[in-house]
């Protein structure tokens, strides 16, 4: 993975209300080009809104937002011919048919790919004659890629792309966004799925009730705010309780007759209770580790689980 | 340009699969029409001149009226379905103009409306009772100017209805008691005062008074308070629609 230090959109303190509700509120972010850079948070927290303040499809009461060096309001027929959106429920006309809808977007655009090779990629060949209302939802979701990827973009929006799919067709569609960036494009998702943002996202920022609590990599966001660590392992070894003890990251250890529970900090927890195991010749019948994930993190900091 | 050729084409393709698109808006008012035009005529011929000023003006008048009433109804409906589906919204994020997305409807409705007068004036032909004078020229451009003035009146609805199960009753029950107070079946001078208030503002008055005149041989120069009275509905409602017309 090659992510180079450049920003390709910048949003400098955004705020967006619908009346007397506060959308979106301080909402400051870089995206750099060639990664994939997701907005995660529950339902209702701001993120479509945020991308769509960024898409050019509204208008911010107030903040800086630019892509590609482009105003997306101002310029927003220059910046629509270099990005492509893939919209958070919004359909197509109902009969129409897989390769009008990608004939039709080619058309609109200057420098359009050429379609049947697009929906080949996107394994939709099969389906070019089909009309929309007759697709599954994975099969929506791919043709919604194919649209937003027709005119050779630099940068790719993709809000909630897999939701309502199941777990077969939600992989197929993570590797699609893989593909996307090993192309050299930008993306920016947004997704309420803890799973899909640490599978795919080289970055993500975390927003909750309108506002962005924190940015990293998952991996970053997971040791800065959950560094606590745990190995469960089972060993007769009578010994073991004191050698796990001495290590220096460990916490506590929990005995349960010859299952243990090893807690402590760091990252450096696993390879030190590895390293123990092998230095005192104790053997062990099971081993596994417990490692948090973006989804305690998010409850962590919001005090509140993603799903609530 | 080409985008809005593109679309519109597209869009009566799409509009042609619907199971009921094309008997709906096509089947309907001329069996409709030729079914009426037997029933009177066959009195016409022998009976009263009333009967054959029904046949001869009337109804084509109302016909011409009721197929610009359903291309306005449909236009209502589709664009309060495809902005709950946000089809709209998703057109919108291309690079196409918002006013090429809303002109290519105009496009596909007035040309369904030109398919449907075609079929009629030929059916009409073949099994018409009684000779019918049609200026045909004329008659065209009065309805076209007639259609553009209801579909703006029919945007405007489409600008606010709220969902689109509630977009072709609504749009029904404006326009159809405008149908009725038009001047078609009774003079407006018969109507009471505020009735005939109302009657002054509403398109449909002067398209009916257009399309009567032209059928009935009158120069355009009789009817310019009808051109001018249309215009005048189609430069406001389009100005106003322009303003209200949410995207989602």
């Amino acid at each position: 993975m090659s992510v180079s230090a450049r920003a390709v959109i910048r949003v400098a303190g955004i705020r967006r209300t619908y009346g007397r509700v506060v959308a979106v509120d301080e909402v400051s972010f870089e995206v750099n080009q060639g990664e994939i850079f997701g907005l995660i948070g529950p339902n209702g927290a701001g993120k479509t809104t945020t991308m769509e303040c960024v898409e050019g499809l509204r208008r911010p009461d107030r903040g800086d937002i630019s892509v590609l060096s482009l105003d997306p309001f101002r310029d927003v027929y220059a910046l629509q011919q270099r990005i492509g959106v893939q919209l958070q429920a919004a359909q197509l006309q109902k009969r129409i048919k897989v390769w009008e809808a990608v004939d039709l977007w080619a058309s609109l655009y200057q420098t359009p790919v050429n379609g049947a090779a697009l929906l080949e990629q996107l394994g939709l060949t099969d389906k070019r004659d089909a009309w929309f209302m007759t697709l599954s939802g994975g099969q929506k979701q791919r043709l919604f890629i194919a649209l937003a990827l027709v005119n050779d973009p630099e940068v790719v929006f993709l809000d909630e792309l897999t939701t309502g799919l199941d777990p077969q067709a939600r992989r197929a569609i993570w590797d699609l966004v893989r593909g996307i960036r090993e192309r050299g494009k930008t993306v920016f998702l947004t997704t309420h799925l803890m799973e899909e943002a640490e599978r795919l996202c080289d970055r993500v920022a975390i927003i909750d009730h309108g506002r962005i609590i924190d940015i990293d990599t998952p991996a970053g966001l997971v040791s800065r705010h959950c560094p606590e660590r745990t190995v469960i392992l089972t060993t007769a070894d009578q010994a073991a309780d004191g050698c796990f003890r001495a290590i220096p990251d460990v916490q506590s250890v929990e005995r349960h007759e010859t299952r243990f529970t090893i807690r402590g900090q760091g990252d450096d927890l696993v390879t030190d209770v590895i390293q123990c195991l092998s230095e005192n010749r104790i053997k062990v019948t099971d081993f596994r580790t417990v490692i948090p994930t973006l989804e305690d993190v998010f409850l962590r900091l919001t005090g509140h689980s993603i799903r609530d | 340009m080409q985008g809005l050729l593109k679309l519109t084409w597209l869009e009566i393709k799409i509009f042609a699969r619907e199971p009921m698109g094309l008997v709906g808006s096509i089947a309907i008012p001329v069996v409709t029409f030729l079914l009426l035009g037997r029933a009177m005529g066959g009195r016409g011929a022998a009976g009263p001149s009333d009967s054959v000023e029904f046949v001869r003006v009337t109804l084509p008048v109302l016909a011409a009226i009721l197929i610009a009433l359903s291309t306005v109804l449909s236009l209502i409906t589709i664009v309060s379905i495809y902005r709950e589906g946000g089809i709209l919204k998703r057109l919108r994020a291309t690079p196409l103009r918002p006013h090429t997305i809303l002109t290519a409807h105009v496009l596909v409705k007035l040309f369904m409306t030109a398919v449907t007068l075609v079929v009629l004036v030929a059916a009409g032909k073949r099994y018409y009772p009684v000779g019918l004078y049609l200026p045909v020229l004329s008659f065209t451009l009065a309805l076209l100017l007639s259609t553009l003035a209801i579909l703006s009146v029919g945007f405007l609805v489409a600008s606010v209805v709220p969902t689109a199960r509630f977009a072709q009753p609504i749009g029904a029950a404006i326009f159809y008691p405008m149908v009725a107070l038009s001047g078609l079946f009774f003079p407006i001078a018969s109507l009471s005062p505020p009735l005939q208030a109302l009657a002054h503002v509403m398109p449909l008055t002067y398209a009916v008074s257009l399309l009567r005149g032209i059928l009935t041989g009158d120069p355009w120069s009789a009817h310019l308070v009808d051109v001018v009275g249309l215009a005048v509905v189609f430069l406001v409602c389009t100005a106003l629609s322009s303003r209200v017309f949410r995207w989602e």
